[in-house]
């Protein structure tokens, strides 16, 4: 059974730009829904440079990725957005003056007034080993996440890489294997010191297998792994049979399902209007990195101010009878009250 | 006429010329530009349009996608790379002894003539 969840607006990414959108869109009564293929808020902020300081955020002279986040999610907090992380939405459909159906790759569907993409530089998604035809076997034998773990059970494994996911999955999933193989390109392990020598433990005890080196080819059929040749840093060849293989080695950003929605595209970036950041179809909005116009800068300010702007053109469609007043938040009661602080 | 930053050819820094750095692309092409010194490999592959580099995190040396691999002859004196770049590599792919995230290697005098390769894929 599907879910259908009712809301005001759908807020597609939930990076600076998906997060301050929640505030402008609060202020004016909008609910909203976020959803982000990431398990955390924050977007490239909180992926990419958590630690690294910005420096260019009005008023703010200092802050880090991860700060700004905490930050805009304290900022947001009396509008109670509801988060739906860990999943990408796949469809988006106009169904209707001021009606569309959002859907994600989880099942869940969306009814909302108005479409906001605040997709940034696209989905972070898994980046896939450069094996020649490595993409017959993807969701197949080759697998770059573990949704379900019986899955695997009694398979021969081969998890590579060499941080955090390439070490829990080797230890969540050593238990029910036939055999699991883990093959790093080094023997030393970023990950967590607890993971690695528990995995080190596994390895002594005959439990597991450790293979220094880098995965350069597959054979199989059908999109069935039969094995895999893994190459030594001394340059001998070995080949590793098994039946499914994890790759861990990160994530990059790639625009993904944006471009199936019907949506203008111009150099995978949604050109929008400056008055209200809409897209060629009205009710949805682009906002933040992901879209672009004459002057267009790739700046979270930009973005927020996006955000403002997107904000007052959809509450035409949340709330068409009704006239909107201006008003600022420190002189405004009404404003006051929904920030919680009057 | 005032002399214009991005002249190229004879420009001088302080009187020493510019470091030249030599960007092979997997396909063979071949790029010999200028670049400024305390600069990185990473930047002037960029501002040279170079294929192969993506630097998706802008040189914060956290998305291992502007990997090169430094020519045996110059790996020796480009260095290894430091313990955190080292664990970023983990995220690369058909890393070798003597590659490098380019945005960790800072322009010197010393590099000049330095000869870089660049990978066909940065995983996208
Ligand atoms: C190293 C670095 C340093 C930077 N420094 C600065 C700086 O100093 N100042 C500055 O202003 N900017 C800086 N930037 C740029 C700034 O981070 C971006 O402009 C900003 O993150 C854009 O925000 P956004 O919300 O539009 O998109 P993003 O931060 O890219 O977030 C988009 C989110 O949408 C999600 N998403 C995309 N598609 C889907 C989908 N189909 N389903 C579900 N989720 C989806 C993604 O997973 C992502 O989390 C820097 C960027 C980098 C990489
Ligand atoms: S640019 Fe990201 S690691 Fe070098």
């Amino acid at each position: 059974m599907n879910e259908t969840i009712k809301t005001d607006v759908v807020i597609i990414g939930a990076g600076p730009v998906g997060l301050f959108a929640v505030f402008e869109l609060g202020l004016l009564d909008i609910k909203a829904h976020l959803v982000d293929i990431l398990d955390k808020v924050g977007g490239q902020c909180a992926e990419l440079y958590p630690e690294k300081p910005i420096y260019d955020i009005p008023g703010i002279p200092y802050i880090t990725g991860q700060g700004l986040t905490q930050a805009l999610m304290e900022q947001i907090k009396p509008f109670k957005p509801t988060f739906h992380l860990g999943e990408m939405v796949t469809t988006v459909e106009k169904t209707g003056e001021a009606a569309f159906r959002v859907g994600t790759d989880t099942g869940k569907i969306f009814e909302c007034k108005a479409v906001v993409i605040a997709a940034g530089g696209g989905s972070f998604q898994p980046k896939r080993p450069p094996i020649d035809g490595i993409e017959a076997y993807e969701e197949k034998s080759v697998f770059y996440a573990v949704r379900k773990m019986e899955h695997f059970r009694d398979k021969r494994l081969l998890v590579v890489g060499g941080g955090d996911s390439a070490l829990d999955w080797t230890l969540n999933l050593q238990p029910i294997a036939r055999r699991l193989t883990l093959v790093h390109r080094r023997n030393e392990f970023r990950g967590a010191p607890d993971s690695v020598n528990k995995m080190r433990a596994l390895v002594a005890a005959g439990g597991m297998d450790l293979k220094i080196g880098q995965v350069t080819a597959l054979e199989g059929s059908n999109g069935m792994l039969a094995a895999a040749t893994v190459k030594g840093n001394d340059g001998s060849l070995s080949r590793v049979e098994c039946d499914a293989m994890l790759p861990f080695f990160g994530l990059t950003m790639r625009l993904g399902p944006v471009a199936q929605w019907g949506v203008k595209m111009e150099n995978e970036l949604i050109p929008v209007d400056t008055a209200a950041f809409e897209s060629n179809i009205p009710g949805l909005f682009a906002i933040g990195d992901i879209n672009t116009y004459p002057g267009k800068l790739k700046l979270i300010l930009s973005g927020f101010h996006e955000a403002a702007l997107m904000a007052q053109k959809a509450y035409r469609y949340v709330y068409p009878d009704k006239k909107l007043v201006f008003q600022y938040t420190t002189s405004s009661t009404s404003l006051q009250k929904k920030l919680g602080v009057a | 006429m005032k002399e214009r930053d991005d002249a190229a050819g004879s420009q001088r820094v302080n009187g020493a010329p510019m470091p030249k750095i030599i960007f092979i692309e997997h396909d063979g092409t071949r790029h010999t530009v200028e670049a400024e010194i305390g600069t990185t490999v990473m930047e002037t592959a960029l501002r040279n349009d170079i294929g192969g580099i993506v630097a998706e995190c802008g040189g914060s040396c956290t998305c291992a996608t502007c990997l090169v691999h430094v020519d045996e002859t110059w790996s020796p004196i480009v260095g290894p790379p430091s313990p955190e770049e080292e664990d970023m590599l983990d995220s690369a792919f058909e890393v070798k002894p003597t590659s490098r995230l380019s945005c960790q290697i800072k322009v010197t005098a010393a590099l000049d003539g330095l000869i870089v390769h660049t990978p066909a894929y940065q995983g996208r």
